[in-house]
């Protein structure tokens, strides 16, 4: 199993870890419940060092992303970040990835348990351009501080060029960052971006640095930053009902029936790998939807188990949770597409129905401003 | 290091087993209790339900997964405690103690003899360590 530069941090801090996407990561470090609603309530610090970053440089970089991911690449800004797919040749989900378009790269930030099967992947479908590609998730770390606190918590630490001030850095966007605190100056990235449904940034500095700077800023913000593991990291990502690959996503998952159209541009002038495949189901008439549910009673409807209207099951439950923000069993289902949103519907949880109720998405979602 | 009361036996899955009067009260240690973590639901038995030893009794629920109960002897379920299903608290601020879960009439009194020790079960938690 193979380890983020941060697991002897893990370790002190007496996590549990857990295998996940081929890595031994915290699941929790005390409360997972408590990790949660620190974040919801003030700020969480994430080692998201075992997620893949794939730098693409060169004169077509630009286009050869293009011509991959759903999202329109060419018309992204400098310093912009956007949501995107990368699909096989059926439509199916190989990864669902953050685009950064630097000055001069293109940089990809994959899900973890999918970096080596796209490595090769990439390498093949780059070839034919004027590109150079490079795996530098073991050089990069990737940290995330989420809250509502995280702003205030880097305002003072971080200073940037690309934008005036970290304060001003807009949603989906990066700059280039110093970010001083304990004695230390780390050079590196900041973006403002996240997997919790809350404010937040992602910071990414030479790994060689990652445990002096996360324990700097454990002890710059004492209470006010809480170490977090990836149980509540899913139960966040679960109420801002954003996907997570081998959940919502897999090579057989239509993103469109995902709900996940804003990140898949169809009209781009050259298409993407996938694009063919996604037009025509979605002319053929799309089978199902992924819709949220409360669940009724106190057992957890978790992934797999089926979703029936009467005696006809009707869908599948892919993600379920009990939601520290709601205090209700939460859950994200794939049904029949056609299906009213008065359908009465249950969940078979290991012989017990429980009810579900019809819930608009996401369960949960910040005041903004 | 866990807290595990000598007066009492355990099974490798973490469950423990009183000899009170003629019956056996079980419960989850102290242990179990802190690894499963974030509890929200139990489901416990009907009194009157018969059990095998080793088969599951019930199921615990945490945040992140369920997990059976299993039976440390077989016999019959005499008595539930009911106020864990409401309060599950209970089960965290006392697992040896008000936290119990049924009280079984056991069909032999030698199973309760084969069951873990203090000794054997700490020996236990130590190789997971």
């Amino acid at each position: 199993m193979k380890k983020t530069v941060l697991n002897s941090v893990h370790r002190d801090l007496g996590a549990r870890l857990v295998e996940f996407g081929g890595f031994e990561m915290p699941v929790q470090y005390a409360s997972i419940v408590e990790e949660h609603l620190a974040v919801r309530r003030g700020a969480g610090l994430f080692d998201l060092c075992h997620m893949g970053r794939f730098e693409i440089r060169g004169r077509d970089a630009v286009r050869a992303v293009d011509a991959i991911v759903t999202n329109d690449v060419a018309r992204m800004d400098s310093g912009q970040i956007r949501y995107a797919l990368v699909l096989n040749e059926q439509g199916g989900v190989r990864d669902d990835v953050l685009v950064y378009r630097m000055p001069d790269s293109v940089l990809l930030v994959v899900n973890a348990g999918n970096r080596e099967k796209l490595l090769p992947w990439f390498r093949e479908h780059l070839r034919a351009h004027a590109v150079e590609f490079r795996d530098r998730s073991e050089e990069i770390a990737m940290i995330a501080v989420q809250g509502p606190g995280a702003e205030d918590l880097l305002a003072p630490l971080v200073t940037t060029s690309w934008v005036p001030a970290l304060r001003k850095l807009g949603y989906y966007r990066m700059s280039d960052a110093k970010v001083g605190v304990g004695g230390k100056v780390y050079d590196g990235w900041v973006s403002r971006t996240g997997y919790t449904g809350e404010d937040g940034f992602e910071l990414y500095v030479p790994s060689a640095e990652a445990c002096t700077l996360w324990s700097a800023l454990e002890e710059h913000a004492g209470q006010k930053l809480r170490p977090c593991g990836l149980g509540a990291r899913d139960t966040l990502r679960l109420e801002a009902a954003m996907p997570l690959y081998g959940h919502e996503l897999d090579e057989t998952a239509n993103p469109l029936e995902a709900g996940l159209e804003f990140g898949i541009k169809l009209e781009k002038p050259n298409g993407f790998i996938g694009c063919e495949a996604l037009r025509r189901s979605k002319e053929a008439g799309l089978q199902r939807k992924l819709a949220g549910f409360r669940v009724d009673g106190k057992r957890v409807a978790r992934q797999g188990m089926p979703v029936f209207a009467g005696g006809k099951e009707v869908g599948i439950v892919t993600s379920g949770a009990p939601s520290p923000t709601l205090g209700a069993n939460i859950a994200l289902a794939y049904v029949e597409r056609g299906l009213s949103e008065s359908a009465a519907l249950e969940v078979d949880v290991r012989g017990t129905r429980a009810a579900l109720a019809w819930t608009p998405l996401p369960f949960y979602s910040r005041k903004r401003g | 290091m866990a807290d595990v009361p000598k007066d009492r036996r355990y099974t490798k899955s973490h469950e423990w087993a009183l000899k009170k009067d003629d019956l056996i009260v079980v419960g989850i240690t102290d242990f179990a209790v802190h690894e499963l973590s974030d509890l929200v639901f139990i489901d416990l038995p009907e009194v009157g339900k018969k059990l095998k030893a080793g088969d599951p009794f019930g199921e615990i629920e945490s945040v992140k997964a369920v997990s059976e109960l299993m039976a440390p002897v077989s016999g019959k379920v005499v008595e539930v405690n009911e106020t864990l299903e409401n309060r599950l608290e209970t089960l965290v601020e006392s697992p040896f103690g008000e936290g119990w879960m049924i009280k079984i009439q056991p069909s032999s009194a030698a199973e309760y003899d084969k069951l873990l020790s203090k000794a054997d079960y700490e020996a236990q938690l130590e190789a997971h360590e």
